[in-house]
């Protein structure tokens, strides 16, 4: 099988501390950690071991920066074949559909049999891979956590409210997005990625790509980012100060006026 | 005009709490707008819920069709296109089904996509402008939806207040005959039920939940002593059971279970609204993060900030020295 997985290199939630710039319209950028988005490791797993049964190959792609390339060599390193990197200054400012328009874009030049992508990423929308199978005219299935491969059409599993599994039956050629848990991800070392250090990435742009600049990017986007804004939460907590003693021994008294001693 | 069509998920005859919450999400976009329920399904469950449904909304559209029992997103799409109008607004769950069906739909209208929404301020000329949150509920942004050539856009459930009582008495238009070609190249199997695990952490009056900051798999046991302490057992965020640390039936949360303690300890704890979405009853939330900026804290009672692999013992042997 031909399995295309569609990745992000999005800001490492677990290792930063958001904070806005002084304009207050954006993060403060300067320090940000970021990481290949958790759910597509998960989905690059699956695909990994789906073609060590069935043979075939796995391709990353993403649509990012320069600095994006780094995701890619790191998915490449837990076994992806090849990598390709769709950038351009017009993509900036793209929307969910702007994204899924450069992606298909490139879809159309090759063949796949499945194309996988995270259930969501940073902005938690979760929309690409929807709207990617909209406009390719193929099935869909979003959550999915768990995948059996048969002739011509597979089984998945989507995950839904409560943990229960919806079990489909699908068509290929199809989109998938993968939600977390599917599998156990491996792990990359450096020696992983210093092996993959020299393999050539494709570079592609909007007009390698055919495609009109007003199609992507801010102005193809229906839907943008006007700012970022610290929402008026109520109260919040009652934050607990001092040394650890004192604050264990407040905690007590609350715990044991509400019942939870 | 502004037209908004809402869909409202059911099971079992039962309509979802989002159903109430809607009409106020509407009101907000466009307090002139018309507004629209729109159900799929077959049978008695569907016309039950279509009928309780005109006490809330002025027009209840219904599409009866054995293909539609169970809601695949494939299916309802398709029905969904031969009866929304275009240049609609059409609001659904940010939920496992909304997430399936709302993208492809937006597409298929192409109408603008907007997820997750929590609030709307309202439609000036053809853009909308509304609040969502991303990075994990770390930050909240605004966004504006160009809405004229309509949109599809998902709310978070609880972001809206529910309407009560009878607040409408419309009636229920069939559509059914309108639905079209609802053949699919997705076929629904079968639902298999979440397994049930050792230990049944709804029926608990305290719980300790861990999350990611647990860290490591060894330090679970520094939790498992502080609910021995506690009186009571250990429960999770997902992380932990995708790393098959803890069993699936630990996981709070709403793709886990749905808990109703009287105290929620939430130790090395996020707050993502999936893992709050299994949190009811309005419980004493205790959280305990190094994070200081940690969502969880506008939602808790009591926060510290702390390392909870120094904190946890230190607390365990306070509790066992009283
Ligand atoms: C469809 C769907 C369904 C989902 N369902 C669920 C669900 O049912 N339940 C659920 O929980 N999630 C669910 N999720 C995942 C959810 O979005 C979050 O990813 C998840 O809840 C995050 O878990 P967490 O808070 O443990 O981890 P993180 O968000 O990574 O937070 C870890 C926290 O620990 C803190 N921390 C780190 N180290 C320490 C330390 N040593 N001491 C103190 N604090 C520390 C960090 O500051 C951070 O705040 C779902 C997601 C999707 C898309």
């Amino acid at each position: 099988m031909e399995i295309l997985v569609c990745v992000k290199r999005v800001p490492d939630t677990a290792e930063n501390e958001f904070e806005l710039n002084s304009a207050g319209n954006d993060l403060d950028r300067g320090d940000l950690v970021y990481s290949v988005n958790e759910w597509d490791n998960y989905a690059v797993e699956e695909a990994i071991q789906i073609v060590d049964k069935t043979g075939g190959n796995v391709t990353v792609i993403t649509v990012g920066d320069g600095e994006s390339e780094e995701v890619l060599r790191r998915e490449m390193a837990m076994g992806a074949n090849n990598g390709i990197l769709l950038s351009d200054d017009a993509f900036g400012g793209s929307d969910g559909k702007g994204i899924a328009t450069i992606l298909k874009a490139e879809i159309e030049k090759g063949k796949y049999d499945l194309i996988l992508t995270g259930a969501q990423a940073d902005e938690g929308a979760g929309q690409v891979g929807g709207m990617l199978a909209a406009m390719l005219d193929m099935p869909y299935a979003s959550l999915v956590n768990k995948i059996e491969v048969g002739e011509g059409t597979i089984k998945v599993g989507r995950e839904i409210e409560g943990g229960n599994q919806e079990m489909n039956e699908i068509t290929l050629p199809c989109v998938l997005s993968i939600q977390t848990g599917i599998n156990e991800p491996r792990y990359v070392g450096i020696r992983g990625i210093r092996k993959v250090a020299s393999v050539e990435i494709p570079v592609k742009s909007a007009s390698d790509l055919g495609l009109a600049a007003d199609s992507v990017g801010k102005t193809g986007a229906k839907t943008r980012r006007i700012d970022y804004f610290t929402p008026d939460m109520g109260v919040g907590a009652e934050m607990l100060e001092g040394s650890t003693d004192e604050i264990i021994a407040k905690l007590i008294e609350k715990l044991k006026a509400k019942g939870g001693l | 005009m502004t037209q908004i069509f809402a869909y409202i998920p059911f099971s079992n005859g039962v309509a979802e709490d989002v159903a109430m919450e809607f009409p106020a999400a509407a009101a907000k976009i466009d307090k002139t707008a018309s507004l629209t329920a729109v159900l799929t399904g077959s049978g008695p469950d569907l016309d039950k819920v279509a009928n309780e449904m005109t006490g809330l909304y002025a027009e209840v559209i219904k599409i009866d069709n054995t293909a539609l029992v169970y809601p695949n997103a494939e299916v309802v799409r398709k029905a969904l296109l031969n009866i929304i109008p275009a240049g609609a607004i059409v609001l659904a769950a940010h939920n496992t089904f909304g997430m399936d069906l709302a993208p492809g739909l937006s597409i298929k209208m192409n109408a603008a996509y907007a997820a997750d929404i929590v609030n709307f301020d309202g439609v000036e000329g053809t853009t909308l402008k509304a609040s969502r949150q991303e990075l994990g509920g770390a930050v909240s942004t605004h966004v504006a939806v160009d809405v004229s050539s309509g949109a599809v856009i998902t709310i978070r459930p609880g972001s809206f207040t529910a309407v009560e009582g009878k607040t409408a008495s419309g009636s229920v238009v069939d559509k059914s005959g309108n639905a079209g070609d609802l053949s699919a190249k997705r076929k629904f199997l079968e639902i298999v039920q979440a397994e049930v695990g050792d230990v049944d952490i709804t029926k608990a009056d305290v719980l300790v939940s861990i999350g990611r900051g647990i860290e490591e798999q060894e330090n679970i046991e520094i939790a498992e002593e502080l609910a021995k302490a506690m009186k009571t057992v250990v429960s999770c965020s997902r992380p932990i059971v995708d790393a098959k640390w803890l069993e699936k039936g630990r996981q709070v949360g709403t793709s886990g279970k749905t808990v109703k303690p009287k105290v929620y300890m939430a130790m090395g704890i996020s707050g993502s609204f999936q893992h709050l979405g299994g949190l009811k009853g309005n419980p004493f939330i205790v959280a305990v993060n190094k994070n200081p900026k940690a969502p969880i804290f506008q939602v808790a009672d009591i926060g510290i900030v702390a390392n909870i692999i120094e904190f946890m013992p230190e607390l365990t042997s306070a509790i066992n020295d009283l």
